[in-house]
């Protein structure tokens, strides 16, 4: 063998290899945040974390109960609130889709998508809390509404376009109007795609931290209502790691484990409802 | 090359014939357009009532385009325009309200598309978004019944459409659109994507149905428009060269142009 040729054989190993080794690291990360968070958090989750409010600094037995129902109330505003326009938005654009007026949506959405999450909380402080003069659940909601509006948008826009035409063909020809069509065909045939998508946002917004900051604040004790701040886990991670406590440095590592955890089970979730199929007949 | 438009053969067997029958649909002097492209040229013809009228023709002649504009499928492609006049029951449809005419007016596609519905709520969906007050499994079976489907699927009329196979989906189709009881059929090369013996089938119901309702096909088999049409239009480069009854299309063509193409000299 040439000595030429030698060389290139290496390359090529050398390189394959060396994707391989890269693919590795990229999953690895994964695994590594997993096994960090559960050796450090593992053993502080417990049923106080879940059940009692935090305590004073020195005592043992407190938890992040607020923060968990604080968490739960601000992704129910947001999905209330990010979810609808998303979908509506979303069925507009799969309809009218070379229209200029959808393109321009479109770029739009894809620029909100990319707006810096602290950017989306100045917003939503001028527009919420400041006219009010006081933070609350509602202003939290609100901003993370915010940024599902984007992920929700476009993704079901992809799903309502990726059922075939013949089925709206089919609707047509049997004197459906067009919105009979998408309300009784397009979108159920296109379900599974819809609910990822509001899945996928939730999740994406659930450990947003920088628009609680200025939205929601925090809360050490239960916030009843809507108008008052409210502790979440993110923000009560960003609190606990800092402080110089140590069980509170456990607490915010079983935080960090319990959002993970809550991540992934929605990510595996929503991967198994779209593995069940997109509607496409069999021919 | 200069195109010369002819005059159509319409032979007088037909023009006695037509006068006797009645016509449940009369196309006028129709032009049809894809933005600046033209693509049917002066088609004038009339679909007997109670009978089954085959459009046959080489591919892009523009029988599907023809056969589209009767239910106003053609509106819903962006610059397609249509001048001219068809008439369902001596009203001009392009006047009536479209989802109201596509009740009267059915379609059945080339290839099969059930809805991801149950057998169930396919049928019963026309009855359903029309606010429809008959029972509807009273209708769907009837439907069913009509379009030869219901022994094998009355056990199972909750599955879902897609488990089966690509000749019973077919016939599901019909009878979705058999379902809103239209007073004309459209069938667009209903058995293209099925094997011979669904074609079967589906032939020799569309020979039964032609006593509930009007029956159009578009058709690229010559051998099944001879088969199961009473009446046949041959269409080149969308003018509508002959048309006449069948038997005395495919023995006797009145234009040599309808005799190299039925004898297999192009196509």
């Amino acid at each position: 063998m040439s000595p030429r040729l030698r060389w290139r054989k290496f390359v090529s190993g050398f390189m394959l290899t060396m994707t391989g080794v890269c693919a590795l690291v990229a999953v690895s990360v994964l695994f590594l945040i997993l096994g960090y968070l559960v050796y450090h958090g593992g053993t502080s989750i417990n049923w106080n974390f879940f059940t009692k409010l935090p305590v004073p600094v020195g005592e043992t037995g407190g938890g992040m109960a607020n923060a968990i129902l604080g968490s739960g109330k601000l992704l129910l505003l947001a999905t209330l609130f990010g979810v609808p326009i998303g979908f509506l938005g979303a069925i507009y654009l799969a309809e009218f889709s070379s229209s200029t007026t959808a393109f321009v949506v479109r770029y739009a959405a894809d620029l909100l998508n990319g707006v810096p999450s602290i950017v989306i909380g100045i917003f939503a402080f001028s527009l919420v809390v400041h006219p009010f003069k006081h933070f609350s659940t509602l202003a939290g909601g609100f901003a993370l509404g915010l940024m599902m509006i984007p992920i929700t948008l476009r993704s079901t826009e992809e799903f309502l376009r990726a059922v075939p035409r013949a089925l709206r063909e089919a609707a047509m020809a049997l004197g459906a109007s067009k919105w009979k069509t998408i309300a009784t065909v397009i979108v159920p045939a296109a379900y599974r795609g819809i609910l990822t998508a509001i899945l996928l946002a939730f999740a994406r917004v659930a450990g947003e931290t920088a628009p609680l900051l200025f939205t929601a604040l925090g809360n050490q004790f239960w916030s009843p209502g809507w108008q008052q701040p409210t502790a979440s886990l993110p923000v009560m991670i960003y609190t606990y790691a800092l402080a110089p406590y140590d069980d509170w440095h456990r607490q915010a590592w079983a935080a960090g484990l319990v959002l993970l955890g809550l991540i992934l089970i929605i990510n595996i979730v929503a991967r198994a409802i779209l593995s069940r199929g997109i509607a496409v007949p069999r021919t | 090359m200069t195109v010369k438009i002819p005059p159509i053969a319409t032979s007088t067997a037909a023009r006695d014939t037509s006068a006797a029958l009645s016509m449940r649909m009369t196309i006028s002097k129709v032009n049809f357009f894809y933005g600046p492209k033209q693509t049917l040229f002066d088609i004038n013809m009339g679909i007997a009532t109670n009978k089954v009228t085959s459009l046959i023709g080489p591919s892009g002649c523009g029988k599907s385009t023809l056969l589209r504009t009767l239910n106003r499928m053609h509106e819903a492609v962006r610059g397609a325009r249509l001048e001219g006049e068809i008439l369902l029951d001596g009203q001009n449809i392009l006047t009536q309200d479209v989802t109201a005419h596509r009740r009267r007016v059915g379609m059945v596609f080339q290839r099969p598309n059930p809805f991801p519905k149950s057998i169930f709520d396919n049928v019963a969906y026309g009855l359903r978004i029309n606010g429809s007050k008959t029972p509807l499994s009273e209708a769907v079976e009837k439907s069913l019944r009509h379009s030869a489907l219901w022994d094998e699927v009355k056990d199972h009329l909750h599955k879902s459409a897609y488990e089966l196979s690509g000749g019973q989906q077919q016939r599901l189709c019909i009878a979705r659109a058999l379902a809103v009881e239209p007073e004309v059929l459209l069938l667009d090369e209903p058995c293209s994507a099925l094997d011979p013996i669904s074609t079967a089938k589906i032939e020799e119901l569309l020979v039964q149905l032609k006593d509930l309702c009007t029956i159009v096909t578009v058709t690229h088999n010559m051998q099944q428009a001879a088969r199961i049409s009473d009446f046949t239009a041959f269409l080149l480069t969308g003018q509508l060269i002959e048309f006449s009854p069948t038997p005395q299309l495919f023995t006797t063509p009145g234009d040599p142009r309808t005799e190299a193409y039925i004898t297999g000299r192009f196509g």
